[in-house]
């Protein structure tokens, strides 16, 4: 019996260990790549701890003199910050109006699900016409235009997690406020959107997470400096030919820094978020 | 009494305003252009449009291209989504057994779910090169392998490389999904059937499975869902090569619409690959419904 208990809790720790080494083993790499200078990375047989961090690569994508490459990563950076925060301030404002309705007046849950709905569909079945429009207009290569297009991504997923997160405040206490005369938006904007503030948080991080990872409008709707978002130019990075394998992989990590730091922090709330239609795609 | 119950609804309509503004602009409409250009020949700096009816749809249907990347685009969604169904119901039970650094362990998890997509697909395109790709290292330092081989470059095997990267990424998901609905089954429910005599096997399969199905079928169709439409991690590691062998459906629509700049038929693409698509959708809206109706 003891020994059957031991036996059980080896085979535990060996199990966990496993899965540790798998998760961290190729993150653990393209840490290194990053630090490791260009000979390192292509010696044969390859060396797994680099014998000097070199942190050039960093320090030259984010100053002024790194030339065009810093140039190329420092305007992605920009223009995936202003669509990402752009696109989840406008989705939240259209939001909660919307999942407020939706969870306070019932009877047009149909609505709701065709959002979700359309929401899932794959990019291609809206990119042909939008792409058009966006031509004629001479708004293609625009970071507006990455706005407007990302609000039709996140809109479905905050309405959906707002709405699973006002079914959960009480209705007493609107019901009191309604009743001291107080119209719907001043109901919502004192009394449901402060007791809902946590989740409000999460759902625009989620947002935010979405905007940060889409890259199929991006890839076809931009094609320079001025609109090119982090995801684009990564891919751009990676296809070029003889390129610095070191550098890309510092370009990776600063551009998974943000989303992962947000993933640790959203931990508790992470299985609401994905069961509220976490995909993307 | 009807006028106020009126008032309501004009309310709950007004509420909904913008986002239906948003929503019926930016896809609605667009959705509808789309099934629009599907049954004409536009082309950009083509000839002008015509109206070809279902011409384009025959087309797609009798082209073999199609077809192969149909069938990619499916080989590619049952093998990932079943390995993160397994690795995600395996990882989950182990991480809800007790054990030191069982908090970070889960912590863990997180990081491949919120790593981007490209980053991911690009962190395995470097792992996986042909000349000084740590895979290539690690498999002959330890003796596994005899020489450097071309994992992306080999139509043999070229998917299936694509596929342990989007596994990787992916199967965070349904082992977070799994924790937290096993959390959710009340331990007095194992408390009793312990009381009744039942074993460990027993007490999985009454207690374990009952209460764990329903999450974890919807985790599998959003999966299904998502992985259906895989583009990016294509995009990056492969371009839908070596000899198109990791082709899928998004990617002969970006190429018939965006590389041959035939709107028309990259349209009809999009919209039997949009009805398939459909179809997971409304299941999986389904069991949103019967979820809400449980509630």
């Amino acid at each position: 019996m003891k020994y059957q208990r031991l036996g059980a809790r080896v085979a535990l720790y060996a199990a966990v260990a496993l899965f540790v080494v798998v998760t961290l083993a190729p993150l653990y790499w393209l840490l290194v790549m990053s630090v490791s200078t260009p000979v390192a990375l292509t010696r044969i047989p390859l060396q797994w701890w680099p014998d000097s961090w070199d942190f050039s690569r960093y320090t030259k994508l984010i100053s002024d003199a790194g030339g065009p490459v810093a140039e190329r990563f420092l305007a992605a950076l920009r223009n995936s910050l202003v669509v990402s925060v752009a696109s989840t301030v406008i989705a939240m404002v259209a939001a909660i109006p919307a999942a407020y309705s939706f969870s306070r007046y019932p009877g047009r849950q149909g609505v709701l699900y065709g959002a979700v709905a359309v929401y899932m569909l794959p990019s291609v079945a809206f990119v042909l016409p939008l792409y058009l429009i966006l031509s004629g207009l001479g708004m293609l290569n625009n970071v507006l235009s990455l706005v407007l297009v990302y609000c039709t991504i996140l809109l479905p997923f905050t309405t959906w997690m707002l709405k699973n997160n006002f079914d959960q405040v009480p209705h007493d206490i609107e019901q009191a406020a309604h009743i001291d005369g107080a119209g719907v938006l001043g109901v919502i904007w004192r009394i449901t959107l402060p007791l809902a503030l946590p989740a409000l948080g999460a759902t625009a991080l989620f947002a935010f997470l979405l905007a940060w990872d889409e890259f199929f409008y991006a890839l076809i709707y931009t094609n320079d400096i001025r609109a090119k978002t982090l995801p684009v130019t990564i891919a751009d990075f990676a296809a070029g030919r003889a390129t610095d394998y070191g550098l890309i992989s510092a370009v990776g990590v600063l551009a998974a820094l943000p989303p992962m730091l947000i993933g640790l922090l959203l931990q508790r709330t992470l299985v609401s978020g994905l069961t509220a239609g976490g995909t993307k795609g | 009494m009807g006028s106020a119950a009126t008032a309501r609804r004009m309310q709950a309509w007004g509420l909904l305003t913008p986002m239906l503004v948003i929503m019926v602009g930016i896809t609605a409409w667009p959705l509808m252009r789309t099934i629009w250009l599907s049954f004409t020949s536009t082309s950009i700096g083509g000839e002008p449009a015509q109206w070809v009816g279902l011409e384009n749809y025959w087309q797609a249907l009798s082209n073999t291209a199609f077809q192969e990347s149909l069938g990619h685009t499916l080989y590619f969604t049952f093998v990932s989504v079943s390995l993160e169904l397994v690795l995600g119901v395996a990882v989950g039970l182990l991480l809800n057994q007790p054990f030191k650094g069982q908090a970070f362990a889960r912590a863990l998890l997180v990081l491949p779910w919120a790593l981007p997509t490209i980053v991911n697909a690009m962190m395995w395109r470097l792992i996986d090169g042909p000349e000084y790709g740590a895979l290539n290292a690690l498999l002959v330092q330890t003796g596994l392998l005899e020489d450097y081989r071309s994992w992306l470059g080999d139509p043999d095997i070229a998917m299936e490389m694509v596929i342990v990267a989007d596994v990787w990424k992916n199967y965070p998901f349904v082992a977070l999904i799994m924790l937290a609905s096993l959390q959710s089954v009340p331990a007095d429910l194992y408390e009793a059937a312990r009381l009744d005599g039942a074993g460990t096997l027993a007490r999985f399969w009454y207690v374990t499975v009952p209460g764990v199905m329903a999450p974890l079928s919807v985790a599998i169709v959003l999966r299904t869902i998502d992985a259906f439409k895989v583009f990016d991690v294509i995009y990056v590691m492969t371009k839908g090569g070596p000899a198109d062998s990791t082709k899928a459906l998004s990617f002969v629509v970006y190429q018939e619409a965006f590389s041959y700049l035939r709107i028309g038929s990259g349209a009809a693409y999009a919209i039997l690959m949009a009805g398939i698509s459909a179809l997971l959708i409304a299941l999986y809206v389904a069991m949103l419904r019967k979820q809400e109706g449980s509630t």
